[in-house]
């Protein structure tokens, strides 16, 4: 278990070297450079500019530093945020990012997992249609579309919940729902095909052979098993999440680190898109490993030795 | 006496295409994206109305006779904007599956035929790429060089191969194995031509599913890029652009928000049940 972990460990390093090497060489690569401004500089001072930010070394030397700068958790200065460097940006808005991930995480499982279990067992039924129907409906209209629409119906209209900004439990409801919606129906598309599957199995024969009642066979048999597919889409969940935090930062005005990228990127803030995109890769890469060590409590034929 | 009469035979694609026919979703899927497709293809030229033409009479103005989805912000006719939004959109997502086809059909038969080391090599490159946030590099890629349609389409396709590259080498190993891959090879044929004559036009069932899955990510993929602004830009537009503007005048005027979101909605809907038909058709098991 412990081997396994720190191979896998090992394993993510030459991932996050490919990552930052190509986070560094699209820096380069990017035509127009950081201090290209509307006002013309003196030659002096754009020199002593570059020897500040070490542009004037070889490729190589400034690589290497990136590459040290980063491994120490440095990703330099915001170009935009002049007062601010990156790793400061980003510790400010990641809480705020991680409370509406892991919130959206949760409501996608729960609910995504229950309405999917709920649709195959009762197949076919009127249930099962209205469960798929949402559920295609939520994969087929993009999420920032139903947030623009849930912010007029539920923010304007009956102006229950605030429409945008970031405090309460009030501000979260919108964004959250908006984040968990196109997962809820993926998890629950992907747990009904399992369950399916797995209630056609024999040791749910075995199982309903042996006497249990229906509610055990489900709640003790069914679902553990019927839970692994889901569990190995949790990483792509993730990313989507992740990505989906981008647009619905944007739409509610919440200060997380989805709303600085596209800040960043529309402001052409080269370090701090940069530095968005390796904590984010890094952060997933981890997230991925943690749920193959999860994986054998699920699935006893699954083994790390 | 009696005379035994045989069925006709038929071929497994026939089976499929008959099959393919039963399942009502996914024909009525197919009739309505057609016509969405024809519209956007024809519509923009029949309408009478040029793309940025503005009408000074009618700004934001909701539908009426002239106007049959109304107008935008600038006086431009919706109708138009929509179907040749819907041009963009949907191109890029035909070409973009094309690209990631191309890769994802060579890299997976390559690793699966070729097996050992490169496949090894092969697939640990693509485990690599899987752990990435892709999105986030399509929207470096259209920050640093620029807001073009082609590198749009070029970044995109790069980014959705990968699932591709894994279902085609799974195909592949298992067809590497039936006999008429050993013939072929018992006979001399030399790799390329085993490859593209006989294992390439076997995957062509599984291709072509998830080719049709993989469209409405990309439509969906575009969209997204240029709702935050970083995708099709003025005087060009697509559902994404359409459905930005849309949303930021909502209140004011809901049905920019609401044409484009219809049609790109349902081409959404129409595509994955047609991927989820062309799936049970041509995999006849446990259906």
């Amino acid at each position: 278990m412990f081997s396994y972990a720190a191979r896998r460990l090992a394993s993510a390093v030459p991932t996050i070297l490919v990552v930052i090497t190509i986070a560094f060489f699209m820096i380069r690569l990017a035509p127009g450079g950081p201090f290209d401004q509307e006002r013309q500089v003196p030659p002096e001072v754009a020199a002593n500019l570059e020897r500040a930010y070490h542009l004037d070394e070889p490729l190589t030397a400034q690589f290497v530093r990136y590459l040290g700068n980063v491994l120490t958790g440095e990703f330099g200065p915001s170009f935009r945020y002049r007062d601010f460097s990156v790793s400061e940006l980003l510790a400010d808005g990641f809480p705020i990012s991680m409370q509406l991930g892991v919130s959206a995480m949760i409501l996608a499982i729960v609910i995504g997992f229950s309405a999917g279990s709920l649709a195959a067992l009762r197949r076919n039924t009127a249930s099962d249609m209205a469960v798929m129907g949402v559920a295609m409906t939520g994969i087929a209209v993009p999420n920032f579309v139903v947030a623009p629409i849930m912010t007029l119906v539920l923010g304007v209209w009956f102006a229950l919940l605030p429409v945008g900004g970031w405090g309460g439990i009030n501000h979260a409801i919108l964004p959250v729902l908006a984040l968990a919606l196109p997962q809820i129906a993926t998890i629950a598309r992907l747990t009904r095909g399992s369950m399916l599957e797995v209630l056609r199995a024999d040791f749910i024969r075995t199982a309903r052979a042996k006497g249990l009642s229906e509610y055990a066979t489900v709640t003790g048999h069914a679902m553990r098993a019927a839970a692994l597919p889901v569990l190995s889409y949790l990483g792509p969940a993730t990313a989507g999440i992740i990505t989906g935090s981008v647009v619905i930062e944007q739409i509610f005005g919440i200060p997380g680190i989805g709303r600085y990228f596209v800040q960043g990127a529309l402001n052409r803030d080269y370090t701090l898109v940069m530095g968005v995109v390796i904590f984010y890769a890094v952060l997933i890469i981890l997230l991925n490993l943690i749920v193959d060590l999860l994986y054998p409590l699920f699935d006893p034929r699954v083994r790390h030795d | 006496m009696t005379d035994l009469t045989l069925a006709p035979p038929r071929s497994p694609w026939r089976d499929a295409t008959t099959r393919l026919r039963r399942n009502r979703a996914a024909v009525a899927s197919a009739v309505i994206l057609g016509m969405i497709a024809l519209a956007c293809v024809f519509g923009p030229m029949l309408s009478g109305y040029e793309l940025d033409a503005i009408d000074w009479e009618k700004i934001q103005t909701p539908p009426d006779a002239d106007h049959w989805f109304g107008t935008d912000g600038n006086g431009r006719d919706l109708l138009v904007r929509v179907l040749t939004g819907g041009r963009i959109s949907l191109a890029l997502g035909i070409a973009a599956t094309l690209v990631a086809v191309a890769i994802g059909v060579t890299w997976g038969a390559l690793a699966g035929y070729l097996g050992g080391t490169i496949d090894a090599l092969l697939m640990r490159i693509v485990d690599v790429l899987y752990a990435l946030p892709f999105m986030f590099f399509v929207i470096l890629l259209m920050v640093f060089f620029g807001r073009d349609p082609v590198l749009m389409f070029v970044a995109l396709g790069a980014v959705s191969w990968l699932d591709m590259a894994r279902i085609v080498r799974g195909q592949t190993l298992s067809l590497k194995r039936q006999d008429f891959v050993r013939a072929a090879q018992a006979m001399g044929a030399p790799t390329r031509q085993v490859v593209m004559r006989h294992i390439v036009p076997n995957l062509m069932g599984p291709v072509v599913v998830f080719a049709t899955l993989t469209v409405p990510q990309v439509i969906l993929f575009e969209s997204f890029l240029s709702f935050l602004g970083l995708g099709v830009q003025e005087p060009m537009t697509s559902w994404g652009v359409l459905i930005s503007e849309g949303a930021e005048t909502m209140q004011a005027s809901p049905w920019m928000l609401v044409f484009p979101t219809l049609f790109l909605a349902t081409t959404l809907f129409c595509l994955n049940f047609i991927g989820d038909g062309l799936r049970d058709a041509l995999d006849p098991r446990d259906h």
